[in-house]
């Protein structure tokens, strides 16, 4: 008997024994999961198929934009599809993206523990986020038109069409329950399951910037989601708060909604920050540069992130003296994550660089965002705000931020932590080369935006004059590259989850953090005997 | 076969499962307290309207109601307590009432709201609207914050019950009370929300 738990132990979590029989025990050994890292898996695999459908909305949208007049839809589709590509790219992709894959996978591992505090919770969080999604897509089902008001939904715009507003407000309800249940699994972990000597100042970056993300998410969710039941009870009741012909306010429900979703816009950013700050110091083999100011810039975006909300509402006639409260969080906010920015590079200053695939995607997430916070700068300052605000420049700048910096980050973390997930290599050229093609297209489809929009084109329509023609179709021209990009990185990885060459290595790239001291790929229990903390976290000396 | 998964040394898990039932209550409270931001926003456009509709309700209602659950507060405690003592019938006993009292103020409710509507003030009809934007936002916060409450005691009441027979099965006992005492926290916390709510609709005039 004890024989036989030893040996179960040492079985990889992809190859343990199904505890269930019949044909589709395989099956139901992975959606019955409790294991962290099956269920980061499980959203790896649902966030995959739900960015390849966003990726081609917006393609599509692109394809529309190549020359101006309706060419393959018309204004009515045209918003239909960004509402939706805004919606599932933003609740079903970029929020969950960093936090419940890698984060599922990756917490416990590094925090020295073998789950995360509530693994039938993290079971259901997953089932939920699913359902919630089911219902996103019900949306563009049924009798009344599509859903077209935009994924901020722009009240009372929303309620006053006759679409299919329940489903969507259902599902994104779902999916911030799912969310606040993972911040809350995530939180009580950080703080109980540390392992031994493992000291708050001890903790590796990438769970600092969970952690703090977690707040984030239990915190502004909940304010979502009465903002969500405002509109579910508007719809449904006509109870008047959001409706002005019965003396509601809509700024109101924008207050509410951008109370949550400015600081969502952090829950995506600062998981993909953590990610840098584990690959930059493992590709220098150095200490990352000044890991205490890391720590608190991470815990300082966080908190300045929850009190620049009214950035977004610059046009909402919220009185000068509230903007220019909010103008200044707003350029404050941008101290830590330059602090961040310069540790990193500080961190890389005479390191012994391995300059492969990951550190290619360290290092343009850099160059990524430093155009975004350059551009997000514009919008701190008031007058240069109300000038772009709602232009093409708009939404480079949120592509920049959102689609860059968590797809850099996240391409980055599965090309690092891809031989320990799956136990294989993926092939470095074409994994070089889609880098490549992806970044060269990323940029060729956001920076020409910039321009239009600087010039006054505005965001949101099928159509534009036609001297804007040069810079969308640059634009256009991106988006088909950076697709094409895209499905290489996509093609490379899965083929070589499957069948690429076998990586025994239990650290192929010589990093300090615990994930690395266990075997590869992560037998089903991840510690035998839990690890005693003794070092800095990155102590390469 | 069952182990330990986590065993890291000293770890208690009821400590832990109690703080994931705070952060918890976290939540909760920011999911009341927008609400609360909302009311007061409106209130402060609309402070005529409001003094006006708030003498619409009844003083003894709101009374009665809070009575009621303050007393299912304190039997919801003695019964924990209790539990924690090996007082098993002592813990039924005050479990008991405290489904009485919950379900009293789930009838208390549905029929002060029914007297709401015979009156007209249902959302979205023609006696309301004539009755102008304060009014309407008033009873539109009055049947959305009670029932969003209502909401959380008919919860509540369920997991209740279904405690009340886990205590009986002996599932729930001296050694094992922590799924008990985690879900006493809510109860308590879903009291303290309509101590709030008593005093934004039927205290303020």
């Amino acid at each position: 008997m004890s024989e036989s738990i030893v040996s179960q132990q040492h079985v990889s979590y992809l190859k343990e024994e199904s505890r269930f029989k019949g044909r589709l025990k395989n099956l139901y050994s992975w959606i019955c999961t409790t294991d962290h890292k099956r269920i980061g898996l499980l959203y790896l695999f649902v966030i995959t198929i739900f960015f390849i459908v966003g990726a081609i909305q917006g393609l599509l949208m692109k394809l529309e934009l190549m020359a101006p007049g309706a060419n393959i839809m018309g204004s009515e589709s045209f918003s239909v599809l960004s509402t939706l590509h805004g919606i599932i790219m933003v609740f079903a992709v970029a929020i969950p993206g960093l936090t419940a894959v890698f984060g599922n996978f990756f917490l416990p591992i590094m925090l020295g523990t073998n789950n995360v505090a509530f693994p039938k919770l993290n079971l259901v969080s997953w089932y939920v986020y699913i359902i919630g999604i089911i219902f996103i897509l019900l949306s563009q089902f049924g009798y009344y038109s599509g859903f077209d008001s935009g994924w901020t939904f722009n009240i009372p715009y929303g309620i006053l069409i006759n679409a299919n507003i329940l489903p969507v407000v259902i599902g994104i309800f779902l999916i911030g329950l799912s969310s606040i249940a993972l911040g809350i699994n995530f939180i009580v972990t950080v703080h109980r399951y540390r392992a031994q000597g493992m000291s708050w100042f001890k903790m590796p970056l990438f769970p600092w910037s969970l952690y703090a993300a977690a707040w984030i998410q239990l915190l502004a969710t909940p304010v979502l989601v009465i903002a969500l039941f405002m509109i579910f009870a508007e719809s449904t009741m006509a109870i008047g708060m959001l409706d002005p012909m019965l003396g509601g306010d809509p700024t109101l429900y924008q207050h509410l909604f951008w109370i949550y979703a400015r600081p969502a816009i952090y829950i995506m950013i600062l998981p993909a920050m953590g990610i840098i700050s584990e690959i930059i110091p493992t590709f220098s083999q150095k200490t990352i540069f000044s890991y205490r100011t890391t720590v608190v810039a991470l815990l300082a975006i966080a908190f300045l992130g929850f009190f620049v909300w009214g950035q977004h509402m610059v046009t909402s006639g919220i009185g000068d003296r509230a903007l220019s409260l909010f103008s200044f969080f707003a350029l404050i906010i941008t101290v830590p994550m330059i602090v961040v920015v310069l540790n990193w590079l500080g961190t890389m200053h005479k390191g012994s660089l391995n300059i492969t695939t990951p550190f290619y995607w360290a290092v343009s997430f850099i160059f990524i965002f430093l155009i975004a916070g350059l551009t997000g700068l514009m919008f701190g300052s008031l007058a240069t705000n109300v000038y772009v605000h709602r232009t093409q420049f708009e939404i480079a700048h949120f592509h920049y931020i959102v689609f860059g910096s968590v797809s850099f980050a996240f391409m980055g973390a599965i090309h690092y932590w891809f031989p320990k997930i799956f136990g294989r290599m993926y092939n470095k050229k074409w994994a070089n080369i889609g880098f490549l093609v992806f970044f060269v297209g990323f940029n060729l489809l956001f920076l020409p935006m910039f321009m239009l929009g600087y010039q006054g084109l505005p965001g949101h329509f099928y159509d534009y004059p036609p001297g804007f023609q040069p810079g969308n179709l640059a634009s256009s021209t991106g988006a088909i590259i950076l697709i094409l990009g895209a499905l290489i990185i996509i093609i490379n990885l899965i083929r070589n989850a499957r069948f690429g060459r076998k990586c025994d290595d239990m650290n192929p790239w010589g990093g300090k953090t615990l994930e690395w001291t266990i075997s590869t790929p992560p037998p089903s229990v991840n510690f035998d005997k839990l690890p005693v903390i003794t070092n800095d976290p990155y102590d390469y000396n | 076969m069952k182990t330990n998964i986590y065993n890291v040394p000293g770890q208690d898990e009821h400590d832990v499962s109690k703080f994931g039932m705070w952060l918890f209550i976290f939540a909760e409270l920011l999911l009341f307290g927008a609400l609360f931001i909302v009311y007061t926003a409106y209130r402060s456009r609309n402070p005529a309207a409001f003094k006006l509709a708030g003498n619409e309700l009844e003083l003894t209602v709101g009374i009665i109601s809070t009575i009621i659950l303050l007393i299912s507060s304190t039997t919801m405690a003695i019964s924990v307590t209790a539990i924690q003592k090996n007082n098993k019938n002592l813990s039924l006993l005050t479990l008991g009432i405290t489904i009485l009292f919950a379900i009293a103020f789930l009838l208390y409710k549905y029929f002060e709201w029914g007297t709401r509507i015979n009156e007209g003030f249902l959302p979205d009809t023609n006696t309301l609207h004539e009755l102008g934007p304060g009014t309407i936002l008033f009873f539109g916060l009055y049947f959305v914050m009670t029932g969003l409450h209502a909401l959380h005691i008919l919860i509540g009441l369920i997991f209740i019950i279904y405690i009340f027979f886990r205590i009986i099965k002996n599932r729930i006992n001296s050694e094992n009370y922590h799924l008990f005492e985690n879900f006493g926290l809510f109860w308590h916390l879903v009291v303290l929300i309509w101590i709030f709510l008593f005093p934004l609709f039927y205290l303020i005039r």
